[in-house]
């Protein structure tokens, strides 16, 4: 099950609308072993492409030495599909590379179908496990705000 | 001294857990050899073959002292003792 606050799913989606038709990438990082996505960083699609993302390698390395600097962890890795349903592909599980991490998957097909924009259409939002290949789609609950520590 | 390797987490299987390493070599080829003799399997899991040779596989990144090495020579790249090597998975996928 994935846990997370309101203004963090909303972030995600505004990024997915703002670089559709191209994939967009992040994380949101948290402390290490606590499974809170805290800080989003949205990443650059290095790739710059409808149908694949992958972080720029200078880029990746700065943030993760953020994250270790910080004693934080990836809880999150989150990119989306601009075309087809946010399920993940043979490629994003082949390249899933974070066994602990949660892989959220959304898809701006719908809403861009819908003409894009300020429409309402809802954009998919779904969360998943990769490990060693295999696929888990798990539960997302949506909070006004992370509990407090 | 030695070089000092930080291993990221789905390679940790091959290190016992440990998040670094040490190892020692004068190219980066060199100290994957020197890894895989005391953490087998990991040599698998950072290159792959090209006809006779092997090269840097497509989605694993390496950096000597910050430095990708893909911009400096590669498995070819130089190292000394008290260099600081990282390997990162790439993050990347997509609907193709």
């Amino acid at each position: 099950m994935l846990t997370i606050d309101q203004a963090t799913v909303d972030a995600i989606i505004a990024h997915a609308k703002r670089d559709h038709p191209d994939e967009a990438c992040g994380i949101v990082a948290g402390p290490e072993g606590s499974d809170r996505p805290e800080r989003l960083i949205e990443m650059v699609n290095a790739a710059g492409s409808p149908t694949f993302y992958e972080f720029d390698s200078t880029e990746l390395l700065a943030l993760y030495k953020q994250m270790w600097a910080n004693d934080e962890e990836p809880v999150v890795v989150y990119h989306s599909h601009t075309a087809t349903e946010a399920y993940p592909s043979v490629t994003d599980i082949g390249l899933a590379s974070e066994p602990g991490a949660h892989y959220v998957l959304v898809s701006t097909r719908d809403w861009a179908e819908a003409g894009g924009g300020n429409n309402q259409a809802p954009v998919e939002f779904r969360s998943y496990r990769i490990i060693d290949g295999e696929v888990t789609e798990e539960e997302v609950v949506v909070v006004p705000r992370l509990a407090s520590v | 001294m030695a070089i000092e390797v930080r291993i990221p987490t789905i390679l940790r299987t091959y290190t016992d857990g440990a998040k670094a390493v040490d190892g020692t070599g004068a190219t980066l080829s060199a100290l994957i050899d020197d890894l895989e003799s005391r953490h087998a399997g990991i040599k698998d899991r950072l290159v792959e073959p090209k006809g006779e040779a092997i090269e840097l596989r497509r989605f694993v990144n390496v950096y000597i002292n910050d430095e990708d090495v893909r911009f400096i020579g590669g498995l070819e790249a130089s190292l000394a003792d008290g260099d600081q090597v990282v390997v990162l998975p790439a993050v990347a996928g997509g609907a193709r």
